[in-house]
């Protein structure tokens, strides 16, 4: 089952109780804890890890029926747009033979594609489910940042982080988001969601009436392809009977500075708990700094190290105000311009992401260039609002999605809006 | 913009990550495109952040927690029922 080396490890979890999801099998991104069965995050600092306790998401689909196949290959502790920072690996897209399939949550989305798994569990910090989603030509949901406990994900950056599902349709999707939906005494963090929420009812194909917004900041950036799918797309939502109407978003051309200045500062702090004495690979001799310093060293790949010290940076004397203060800044500039946009159109719309799936390989010499592809799916993450990607027409480099983002857990209306492509 | 190697070997022992040679000539380079792309925050206008957060409290009540054991088990090293770090100084 593993020829895309979609899993770090494919253990089955049986469900403990009959429900909703009975007879379905999901696969669980490997940054999310289960009681016995090793948790890497994508990194040789965890390699050997076993939680002692379920995240709270997985006693619900244990609780709701699911059978649990495996824990999935990811960028190490959910730091790219790749799957290939995995210390255990790349990923193989199964729909786009040597091409990424997006990331971090690449294995979620490549078992979901090559049917190894019904459904599958990835996190979102800046766009980590929506984009392999999109590259691997199925639905993913980054839900309102509280409606989905994150109790038993290993954070990174943990404002801005949300737990969401995949699927290969909309439906399937939004049936995995009822399950994993509500409140966590554990996580101080979630909120109820609207009264009477049934996300999968949403999935209706009926957008009559509804009002789609484009911001054309997000289309700007993007390839000819894409553009041309995308378009197509908006094509459909009108002879559906959505009116669609411009709407501008100035705020997003900051976007992408604010959310990696943001994830970096928060990243530096979160996995400052790596020093090899609770857990992880040992530091060795030498007192507690050079000890934790080599552990640190032999633990974390190129890509964590850089994200960790371009926060301490960030966050350090004499740049706190220009950088972290700013990105503050820019984030709450973003969440008051969708506040805006929402006051005349029920979601908005984009390319999930501007670009087809990269060729393996592609950016792994040049970060910047991999940071710039989360253009239109990180001003989501920073207004904490709730986002899904849906296959749209392929492009002849592989599978582009389009996404839909609406307002703070107005999930229903993005399952509406995207049940009429898939 | 530009970052030196010694800025790069700073940040690294603030943040307790031994680097070595190869790692410092690269990133020094990659921290200089990356925050040249940051400068942009400098035009962002002052923004005042909603505040529509409010605190969540729960009564402070004994409730069960991992045993002993199980905190211990994924330590490199214990002794006598402790995790067992290396020395101070």
């Amino acid at each position: 089952m593993n020829d895309h080396n979609a899993f770090i490890t494919a253990e089955p979890i049986e469900p403990t109780d009959d429900g909703p999801l009975s007879g379905q099998t999901v696969a669980v991104k490997d940054n999310i804890s289960t009681a016995g069965v090793r948790t890497t995050c994508g990194s040789e600092m965890l390699s050997d890890y076993v939680p002692p306790y379920d995240a709270t998401v997985v006693e619900r689909l244990k609780e709701a029926g699911a059978t649990i196949v495996g824990k999935t290959n990811m960028d190490e502790f959910g730091m790219g747009t790749t799957t290939e920072t995995s210390a255990f690996g790349p990923t193989e897209n199964p729909a786009a033979e040597g091409r990424v399939p997006g990331g971090s949550s690449g294995g979620s989305a490549a078992a979901v594609a090559a049917g190894d798994a019904d459904l599958a569990l990835g996190s979102d910090t800046g766009g980590s489910v929506r984009c392999p989603a999109a590259f691997c030509g199925v639905v993913g949901i980054k839900p309102t940042y509280g409606l989905v406990s994150r109790y038993g994900l290993v954070a990174y950056a943990n404002s801005l982080e949300q737990i969401g599902p995949l699927a290969p349709t909309v439906e399937g999707a939004a049936e995995l988001l009822d399950v994993i939906a509500g409140p966590d005494p554990n996580d101080a963090t979630t909120h109820d969601p609207p009264e009477n929420a049934e996300y999968a009812a949403a999935a209706t194909g009926d957008v009559d009436g509804m009002t789609v917004g484009v911001p054309p900041e997000l289309l700007e950036g993007a390839d000819e392809a894409v553009r041309d799918s995308f378009d197509a797309t908006i094509e459909q939502l009108r002879a559906a009977g959505a009116t669609v109407e411009t709407v501008s978003l100035p705020s997003v051309e900051t976007a992408v500075q604010a959310y990696y200045v943001i994830a970096m500062s928060e990243a530096s702090s979160n996995l400052a708990r790596f020093d090899g004495v609770r857990y992880g690979i040992s530091g060795g001799e030498g007192n507690w700094n050079e000890s934790f310093a080599s552990a640190r060293e032999e633990g974390f790949g190129a890509e964590v190290k850089r994200r960790i010290l371009l926060g301490t940076y960030a966050l350090s004397a004499g740049y706190h105000d220009k950088y972290y203060k700013k990105a503050q800044d820019a984030r709450a500039w973003v969440k008051q311009d969708f506040d805006e946009a929402f006051e005349s159109v029920d979601v908005l719309a984009s390319p999930t992401m501007p670009v087809p799936p990269f060729e393996r390989g592609e950016t792994l010499d040049d970060p910047l260039q991999m940071y710039l592809a989360d253009a239109n799916t990180v001003p989501v993450n920073l207004a904490n609002l709730p986002a899904i990607s849906v296959p749209a027409t392929e492009t002849d480099e592989g599978p582009v999605g389009v996404q839909f983002v609406g307002p703070a857990f107005g999930e229903e209306a993005i399952v509406r809006a995207g049940s009429v492509l898939a | 913009m530009t970052v030196d190697d010694a800025e790069v070997e700073h940040v690294a022992s603030l943040a307790r990550i031994d680097l070595d040679e190869e790692e410092i000539e690269l990133f020094a380079a990659q921290f200089a495109d990356i925050l040249e792309y940051f400068e942009a925050l400098d035009d962002v206008p002052e923004v005042d952040p909603d505040a529509e957060l409010a605190n969540v409290m729960r009564p402070d009540e004994v409730r069960e927690g991992l045993t002993q054991e199980e905190a211990l088990s994924n330590a490199p090293e214990t002794e006598d029922g402790y995790f067992k770090g290396p020395r101070v100084s």
